[in-house]
């Protein structure tokens, strides 16, 4: 099937980006691998798991899914796309096998990774990320086993703690790897979005109205148990994330929530080879774009939280303004039309530039927390491969990442390095005495989500197999 | 006064690693150049199969030995490259397969290649995950595999303890004649060598070039993809009967699928884009032959690249017309052939007399015989 622009994901930037293109007269098809639009910030619950509660993201998710299901938008959910081919061609698996669909412009709209910095015990039962979090309480009105720490940093801390405590649930304390002046530093910048600085205080009081203590410049050293998770070990920090020395508290838990920050998702414009910067502030290695989100690959555009993390609002803006990039790159929009369209998303966005600066911030990774990893935890958890085996490779002459990955099978599993990427290229650089830039980037290559053979396959005879000639004898 | 060495490598892959190693401990001075690290390009990113069932019949002596070579590397290469030895099997599902493998099974055998044929029952009680549609098997104890992505690390080991001046990451961007030498340019400064020997893979016509000889050599993309660990399904190297198919399971878990499908790309750019519709293919040809395969999900595909000549056989041997000068490369199923055919040379380099001939490219600079002239 043949469309004009192909939209991968259905979160903010790209739902936004196929209604801006579809307005425009573009014919698009949407892929997403979740039931319904709304990317991971507005999550649809799962039918028959409403989520009594009211919320703005639940709101904003359901405007969304509201005007997508109106738009003569091509709507795929539930797919999961394996292959992305110049041109563009996207295969995906759905219900009916594989499905394939071409079109001359793609936009990724593909989100972010959750980053955590590992720590002894972090593999174990009863670890849960926080963005995993937002999940369970999003989707499936469910939380994490009680009682519960909440660690890490960044905005999601504090939205995480008070969606358990709303759920009914046992919050034992929450760690944050910010200080309180952090967060009041921030704050002005945060006021540049009085809705969400509303909505951030409504989380923290909530947090406080029910006396949970919040332990700022704190981190998790350690989580220890036998089966599953049991204890949590907490330890004061500095400022780069370095434990400092200071003395150690402990909660017995049933659950740890633990997050430190998103990682872009660009596997797409890293496949077709676009042109990438690292941008530590941002998350990681960004494809470089102009202001309307094309990519160095002629017809690729990018938009999201996937070309670095700014936040859903952000999204919003420069998803609009790819579709719009793309109606008006195949020629359905004049100048003056997509200058009408385009410039209060341009204005807007503008406009966001401190706040997502600031919520960036408090999520960027911060040096001393590598430092901390200990030379035995595993950094790389499909293929269990610890700090102490990444240095050796450095020692053997690994330089880069993926030469890293062939010394030592890191990042090779099926989380393709998405889980322990970051990490273990900061681990690689610090034991180089290198910066980050200088040990690259992880190749990306398909299938972008492992997909099992079998779906792959679909019905065949074996005389459907095109066997090309022999080679020679 | 400038270092002079006995030998500059250009290229790091199995063959250019593999002579600088046996030149230096034959105590010539060598220096190894690559643009990148060791080992990153067909030497490392191969299916690892050491098969004597999808090798060229002229080669099969010299796959032989070199299979013999990688059972022991831990002997004469010293560090591991995850070589398992174990029986192989090449697949027919259809009738006309069946006469295809017993016509290639049976001049593989005549070249020495200890292959006998079994029928489907034979073929399922050696390799239990078959499936019940085989009719007849290639079955050759000779055979295995390496883990192909350990191969620079065990080498670099190994060059490094040879006394090997190792320069990764520096692209040689021309050579100049003279002197009783040559001299290697590059961005990081010259380097100068009394001999050199091209050993560049699908590069060796660009390398060739530097020296004002024309060698067409063909590109292939070849399409591989791994499964995620999984428990057993497999405990034997599986090929079919056209070659198409290459299989074989990991002590870790993991299922290597290859065989040669070709993805879209060249030379200049590697390996642009695979091709679903043929990565399915490979994949519907693994499955059909190890069914439990299909429980397992794809966790990653890529693009290697394969040299070609003319008439398929190695650029092995001398470069004509300048002193000196030597090329290796282009060696068909090359990871299984390759350390023994760059020893022979690495023989020929040191003045000795090699086993076995050396594949000179005097035949490849002459016109194809088998084109006609030109009206």
């Amino acid at each position: 099937m043949k469309s004009d622009l192909i939209v991968l994901g259905g979160g903010p930037a790209g739902g936004n980006a196929a209604l801006a293109a579809a307005a425009a007269g573009l014919s698009v098809v949407l892929f997403d691998e979740q039931p319904a639009a709304g990317g991971q910030v507005w999550r649809a619950p799962w039918a028959g798991k409403a989520d009594p509660h009211d919320s703005p993201e639940r709101r904003e998710g359901d405007a969304l899914r509201d005007a997508l299901a109106s738009s003569p938008v091509d709507l795929r959910f539930g797919r999961r796309v394996w292959s992305v081919g110049r041109a563009f061609r996207v295969d995906a698996l759905g219900p009916d096998g594989n499905e394939w669909v071409e079109a001359p412009r793609l936009i990724a709209a593909t989100g972010a990774h959750e980053r955590v910095v590992p720590f002894p015990g972090w593999t174990l039962p009863g670890v849960i990320g926080l963005a995993a979090a937002t999940v369970l309480l999003k989707s499936h009105a469910a939380r994490p086993a009680g009682p519960v720490v909440v660690a890490g940093c960044g905005p999601l801390l504090a939205a995480v703690a008070a969606g358990i405590l709303k759920a009914g649930g046992d919050v034992a304390a929450v760690v944050d790897l910010a200080s309180a002046r952090d967060w009041l530093v921030a704050v002005p910048h945060l006021a540049s979005r009085p809705s969400l600085l509303a909505q951030g205080l409504g989380w923290t009081l909530k947090i406080a109205g029910r006396g949970v203590p919040v332990l700022f410049r704190h981190a998790v050293r350690r989580v220890e148990g036998a089966e599953r998770a049991e204890r949590v070990v907490i330890a004061p920090v500095d400022e780069t994330g370095a434990f400092t020395g200071g003395s150690e508290r402990s909660f017995e838990i049933g659950s740890l929530v633990v997050g430190h920050g998103l990682v872009p998702g660009g596997e797409v414009p890293r496949l077709f080879r676009a042109k990438t910067r690292f941008d530590r502030l941002r998350g990681g290695h960004v494809p470089e774009l102009d202001a309307d989100g094309r990519t160095s690959i002629a017809g690729l555009y990018a938009a999201g939280d996937g070309v670095g993390i700014k936040g859903a609002a952000a999204a919003v803006l420069n998803g609009t303004l790819a579709g719009l990039a793309a109606a008006r790159d195949a020629g359905r929009l004049s100048e003056s039309e997509w200058r009408k369209r385009a410039e209060p998303a341009r204005t807007a966005a503008a406009g966001l530039a401190p706040f997502s600066d600031a919520i960036a911030g408090l999520m960027a990774l911060r040096a001393g927390q590598v430092a901390s990893v200990p030379a035995e935890t595993v950094v790389c958890r499909c293929e269990d491969v610890t700090r102490g085996e990444i240095e050796a490779a450095a020692v053997a002459g690994a330089t880069e990442v993926n030469q890293l990955k062939h010394f030592t099978r890191c990042g090779m599993g099926p989380c393709q390095g998405r889980m322990c990427g970051e990490t273990a290229a900061e681990i690689l650089a610090r034991s180089l005495g290198v910066e980050r830039e200088a040990v690259g980037q992880w190749t990306a290559r398909p299938p972008l989500r492992p997909v099992p053979l079998a779906d792959l396959l679909g019905r065949f005879d074996y005389s459907d197999i095109p066997i090309p000639k022999p080679a020679p004898l | 006064m400038t270092r002079v060495h006995d030998l500059a490598v250009v290229g790091g892959g199995v063959h250019g690693a593999t002579a600088a190693l046996f030149c230096a401990r034959g105590g010539m001075d060598v220096a190894l150049l690559d643009r990148g690290p060791l080992c990153r390009e067909a030497s490392g990113v191969n299916a690892g199969t050491l098969t004597m069932q999808m090798t060229r019949v002229a080669l099969i002596p010299y796959a032989l030995r070199a299979h013999a070579m990688w059972a022991s590397a831990s002997e004469w290469l010293g560090h591991d490259v995850g070589v398992v030895v174990c029986d192989g099997l090449s697949l027919a599902f259809t009738e006309q397969e069946a006469e295809i493998l017993t016509y290639r099974a049976g001049k593989r055998r005549e070249a020495g290649a200890p292959i006998r044929i079994v029928d489907g029952r034979e073929a399922k009680r050696i390799e239990p995950g078959l499936s019940d549609e085989v009719l007849i098997a290639g079955h050759c104890e000779v055979d295995g595999y390496a883990n192909a992505y350990l191969t620079g690390l065990a080498y670099r080991r190994a060059l490094i303890e040879a006394g090997v001046a190792l320069h990764e990451n520096r692209a040689v961007e021309g050579v100049d004649q003279g002197d009783g030498g040559f001299t290697l340019r590059t961005a990081q400064g010259p380097l100068r060598a009394r001999r050199i020997l091209l050993a560049g893979g699908v590069w060796i016509e660009p390398m060739l070039a530097w020296l004002g000889v024309d060698l067409p050599i063909k590109t292939l993309i070849n399409q591989l993809a791994v499964t995620e660990r999984v428990a057993p399904v497999m405990q034997t190297v599986i090929g079919v009967a056209s070659g198409l198919l290459s299989l074989k399971q990991y002590p870790h878990g993991t299922v290597v699928i290859g065989g040669g499908w070709q993805a879209v790309g060249d030379r200049e750019r590697g390996g642009v884009e695979l091709l679903p519709e043929r990565l399915v293919g490979n994949v519907r040809l693994a499955c059909h032959a190890v069914p439990a395969l299909g429980h397992a999900r794809l966790a990653r595909a890529w693009a290697g690249l394969e040299a070609e000549t003319r008439d398929a056989l190695p650029a092995a041997g001398p470069v004509p017309g300048v002193n000196e000068a030597y090329v290796c490369g282009s060696v068909h199923s090359g990871y299984t052939s390759g350390p023994y055919i760059a020893r022979l040379l690495a023989d020929r380099i040191l003045g000795r007399e090699p086993d076995l001939p050396l594949f000179p490219i005097d035949r490849l600079l002459a016109p194809d015989p088998s084109e006609g002239t030109a009206p």
